[in-house]
């Protein structure tokens, strides 16, 4: 098992690595480079050689990629040319608003989703149980930025309940206007991953539900959903929680959409303006973030799944 | 593709995708008014028989915007199950008939591949190719194809268990002529019901990109027009809902379609999971995994797409 | 005195009719076979009998246990009979044991629900059924998961879930299909001899008639859904009116029986009576591991020997 799990770290590390150098190469795809962006439309092409010159552009790829790499592996994602700031120190900050709403919302969609998938496959041929399996669909069909459109006009403009837009400045120093204006927002986002999951723990349950181990435990004597409950949802659990890790990771990229919609100076915000300003830097940072959190979250599952399952520890 | 039409949710969706489709060529011979004509005078109007959608803060008629709209999406869904199914045959069976080192190689870049949600892959790529249809449809294409290359080789590895697979093999035809007379065959029916659930993740994915404002701007698109309705919706709420509909419908029809097509192949799929004794449990977890991860790209569609 | 009795059991899914009038009756402590071609509708008399056919499954008809109707009863109310006073052992030992659950506490669950003991009495409990049947290294077993089983020693475990409340009835649905030959052997011999320390009936289901041979007295021959003939095994075996069962015993007789000349029912159906007359075999006291080849003692020098009792002294 020891084994296993320094196997998977093992992986984990070349996956990161991995992931790093796309990102890399991706990125310098990038049509005009940083030092063009620099010097903006007016600048001659020796201006901009030079400038090139201090961001260490002429240096060769590896060169470059090399001494990102390992102060990203410090800590230091660089400085944002643009504004000289630190890309972690805007990151960690960005976090403070994007973190606690990942959180929230991931925690609600899943004591809300799991429970009605549970229920819609117990009771997939009743009608409560197909409206379930067809409020998901919707649920599934409808686009964040419209439901939080929705609810900006329902509980920001006519009920005045929730402010609609941004953060308060002084952040969670007044924890009270912080919460409030991450309520509609962890709403939106909860919804869009709660339908998804609510879908994927139905199909999970009902997988479960036709295995012989199933009707064995009601031939001993249990009821339908007694079997159900005492023998089904382990094993579904096993699906479920991949499908949580990457639900986790699109709610991730989900945050770009709702970041807008309710104009919240998050991560998700701070990426899109960072593409169009062409700040290299920093969506390298970000990205390189996203993709290690994400990864992170698939070693998780796989250790989750060796908890869990009893085959798999094994053979570990 | 007939047996879509044995569930219902296969019906619905069937129709919802004919509407959208004869929308968009409807578009192509005929349209009521310039959908990029502004004509200040006859801005926020209602829904009447000369506008049946009424028209957006510049006068133009909302039911142009709509129709012409669809064009996009539709094309955009066309271009991504596209890329996504080469992406994801060609990965997804090179990984499982390839020598050993080489297949798993390839399926752990797949597995990092598909780290990177498909909505920061296709901002990247917009920013840096500058936002065409092509390149939304290369981006969504490329995320969803990784993840549907994951469910392939699952597929295809289960196909390879079977004994036909070593009879063919035995009686000596070439890797090519195997992939083509057995293995295709049989993973068809799943990825025809992953693309379409691809298809569904495109039109949401298109939807936010053109929302953020990543597409050009003069393709029409209703998550454009989302976008600039979204200014006034507090006091105009009415004319959002037209995109709005169309969106959802359109994602709905995609996903219902392919959920028929899964309702038709079920007896299959759960004789399989049923069959599959623990020496094999490798290939189901693996299989569940891939499952998954495009219930959570093609289904949740949103996920990558909306929320892209 | 009648313990089951079946009467025009008739079970619908969709517009097919895949059991079509069957009626039968099962006494205290009787063994009755049920023997039909692959989708000739054994399995869903029996689960119907349980309680446990598919939903979309239609049932009419009756079916009574100790003179009570199951039919039209709810899952809650016949909950309460499974397990305790009929039970069943499933055809596929693979699939058919919970992958994520020790074997110990899936053995006990029966007690746990319908005797009420609790958690240290149950875990004794199963340890005690693990000898029953004959588990090599109970100690160890009880807290093994179903994987680190051989498919043979999970149909032990099958069965000790299934015997556990000593239940009046036994439906035993291919106990022995998806194991190796020689452990259907074994297998066979272990359920043979519980049930008949217990008084156990027994409504066994297979569609391989030397088999049925060694564990039934009275058979039953299905076919598309209904009951063609009926009678004891031997006769059966020996002047099949049914052409179907005629097939069937020449199809036995070319397949697994090449090497005897006359397909006789074995001593274990003999031996099945005296159970009945509350005679215990020896060697099948509970407690008692029966040995793998247990059946080879108890089926000594018959005559011509189906095949089963030839392979046994083969090895
Ligand atoms: N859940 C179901 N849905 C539809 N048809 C079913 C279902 N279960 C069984 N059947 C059909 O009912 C018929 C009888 O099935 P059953 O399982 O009772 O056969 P069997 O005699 O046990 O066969 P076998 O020897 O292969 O186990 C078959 O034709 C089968 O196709
Ligand atoms: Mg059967």
């Amino acid at each position: 098992m020891a084994f296993y799990l320094l196997r998977r770290l093992a992986l984990l590390v070349l996956a990161v690595f991995i992931a790093s150098v796309v990102i890399f190469v991706l990125l310098q795809l990038l049509p005009g480079d940083l030092a063009q962006v620099l010097g903006g439309t007016q600048a001659s092409p020796t201006q901009v050689a030079e400038l090139r010159r201090q961001l260490g552009l002429n240096r060769p790829l590896t060169s470059q990629y090399g001494s990102w790499i390992w102060k990203a592996m410090h800590g230091n994602f660089g400085t944002s040319p643009l504004n000289g700031t630190s890309v972690a120190g805007q990151l960690a900050d960005k976090l403070t608003i994007s973190g606690p709403l990942i959180l929230a919302s991931t925690v609600l969609s899943v004591i809300v989703a799991v429970p009605l998938g549970v229920i819609a496959a117990a009771r997939h041929r009743k009608a409560d149980g197909i409206a379930l399996s067809a409020v998901s669909q919707l649920g599934i069909a409808l686009p964040s930025f419209l439901v939080g459109l929705f609810l900006i006009i329902v509980f920001a403009v006519n009920w005045r309940m929730f402010p609609s837009q941004g953060f308060p400045l002084k952040g969670w120093s007044d924890p009270g206007r912080a919460v409030r204006s991450l309520v509609l927002q962890t709403f939106t986002l909860a919804l869009a991953q709660g339908a998804v999951l609510m879908r994927f723990v139905r199909s999970a349950t009902l997988d479960v539900l036709h295995q012989d181990y199933i009707r064995t435990a009601r031939a001993k004597g249990m009821t339908r959903t007694q079997a159900l409950f005492r023998h089904g949802l382990r094993n579904a659990s096993l699906p479920i929680v991949s499908i949580l890790g990457v639900q986790i990771a699109s709610l991730i990229a989900g945050l770009v959409v709702i970041e807008r919609t309710f104009n919240l100076a998050g991560v998700g915000q701070m990426l899109a303006t960072d593409i169009s300003a062409r700040d290299l830097v920093k969506v390298q940072g970000t990205v390189l973030l996203i993709a290690v959190v994400v990864l992170l979250l698939g070693f998780l599952v796989d250790v989750a799944h060796l908890l869990l399952d009893p085959r798999l520890r094994a053979r570990a | 593709m007939k047996h879509v039409w044995r569930s219902w949710p296969g019906r619905i969706g069937s129709v919802i995708i004919a509407g959208v489709v004869l929308l968009a060529l409807l578009s192509l011979v005929w349209q009521p008014y310039d959908p990029n004509k502004i004509t200040p005078r006859e801005k926020w109007l209602p829904m009447s028989g000369a506008h049946w959608f009424g028209t957006d803060g510049g006068g133009k008629d909302l039911f142009t915007q709509v129709l012409v709209g669809s064009r996009t999406t539709l094309l955009v869904a066309l271009f991504s199950v596209v890329i996504a199914g080469v992406v994801g045959l060609t990965f997804g069976i090179l990984s499982a008939i390839a020598p050993r080192w080489l297949g798993e190689a390839i399926a752990h870049l797949i597995d990092v591949l598909i780290a990177l949600p498909t909505l920061v892959l296709a901002l990247v790529l917009v920013a840096a190719l500058k936002g065409s249809l092509w390149t939304v449809s290369l981006a969504i294409g490329f995320g969803s194809g990784v993840i549907l290359a994951r469910v392939v080789r699952a597929e295809v590895e289960r196909v390879m268990t079977n004994d036909y697979m070593l009879a063919a093999d035995a009686a000596g035809s070439s890797t090519w002529r195997t992939v083509w007379r057995h293995i295709v065959p049989n993973i068809g029916s799943t990825v025809i019901v992953q693309l379409s659930l691809i298809a569904a993740l495109a039109v949401l994915a298109e939807a936010a990109l053109s929302y953020l404002g990543l597409t050009p701007v003069s393709t029409p698109s209703w998550g454009r027009m989302i976008q600039g309705l979204q200014q006034t919706v507090t006091v105009h709420p009415r004319a959002i809902i037209f995109p709005g509909l169309a969106v959802v419908l359109a994602t709905l029809g995609f996903n219902l379609v392919g959920d028929g097509l899964r309702d038709a192949i079920d007896p299959r799929l759960r004789g399989r999971t049923a069959d599959i004794s623990p020496a094999f449990t490798s290939v189901v977890v693996v299989d569940d995994i891939a499952r998954g991860h495009i219930a959570g790209a093609g289904h949740s569609a949103p996920g990558d797409g909306e929320g892209l | 005195m009648t313990l089951l009795e079946v009467s025009d059991l008739t079970v619908r899914i969709g517009e097919t009719t895949v059991v079509d009038g069957v009626s039968f009756t099962i006494d205290g402590g009787e063994r009755v076979g049920i023997i039909g071609e692959s989708g000739s509708g054994k399995t869903l008399t029996a689960l119907s009998i349980i309680g446990l056919a598919p939903d979309e499954a239609q049932i009419t008809g009756s079916i009574l246990l100790d003179g009570q109707e199951l039919l039209g009863r709810s899952d809650r109310d016949l909950a309460v009979l499974r397990g305790d006073r009929v039970a069943m052992v499933f055809q596929n030992p693979l699939t058919s044991l919970n992958p994520v659950m020790k074997i110990g506490r899936q053995i006990a669950e029966p007690l746990r629900l319908h005797r009420g003991i609790g958690r240290n009495d149950a875990a004794a409990a199963a340890l005690e059924l693990c000898k029953r049947v004959g588990l090599p290294d109970p100690e160890r077993a009880v807290n093994a998961y179903p994987h680190q089983l051989s498919g043979g020693q999970r149909q032990r475990v099958g069965i000790a879930i299934a015997l556990a409340c000593r239940p009046a009835l036994l439906i035993a649905d291919e106990p022995t299909t998806a194991l190796d030959v020689t452990v259907q052997a074994e297998v066979l011999a272990l359920l043979d001899a519980l049930i008949v320390d217990q008084g156990t009936a027994l409504l066994f289901i297979t569609h391989d008639i030397a088999l049925i041979s060694q564990v039934a007295r009275r058979l039953l021959v299905m076919r598309h859904g209904a009951i063609v003939e009926r009678g004891d095994v031997a006769d059966l075996i020996d002047r099949p009116e049914d052409p179907y069962t005629a097939a069937l015993v020449t199809a036995a007789r070319r397949t697994t029986l090449d090497d005897t000349d006359e397909l006789v029912p074995s001593a274990a159906a003999g031996v099945a009576q005296p159970g009945r007359e509350g005679v215990v075999r020896p060697g099948t006291d509970p407690g008692t591991a029966v040995p793998p080849d247990a059946h080879i003692d108890a089926e000594p020098g018959v005559g011509p020997a189906p095949r089963e009792v030839d392979r046994g002294t083969a090895h």
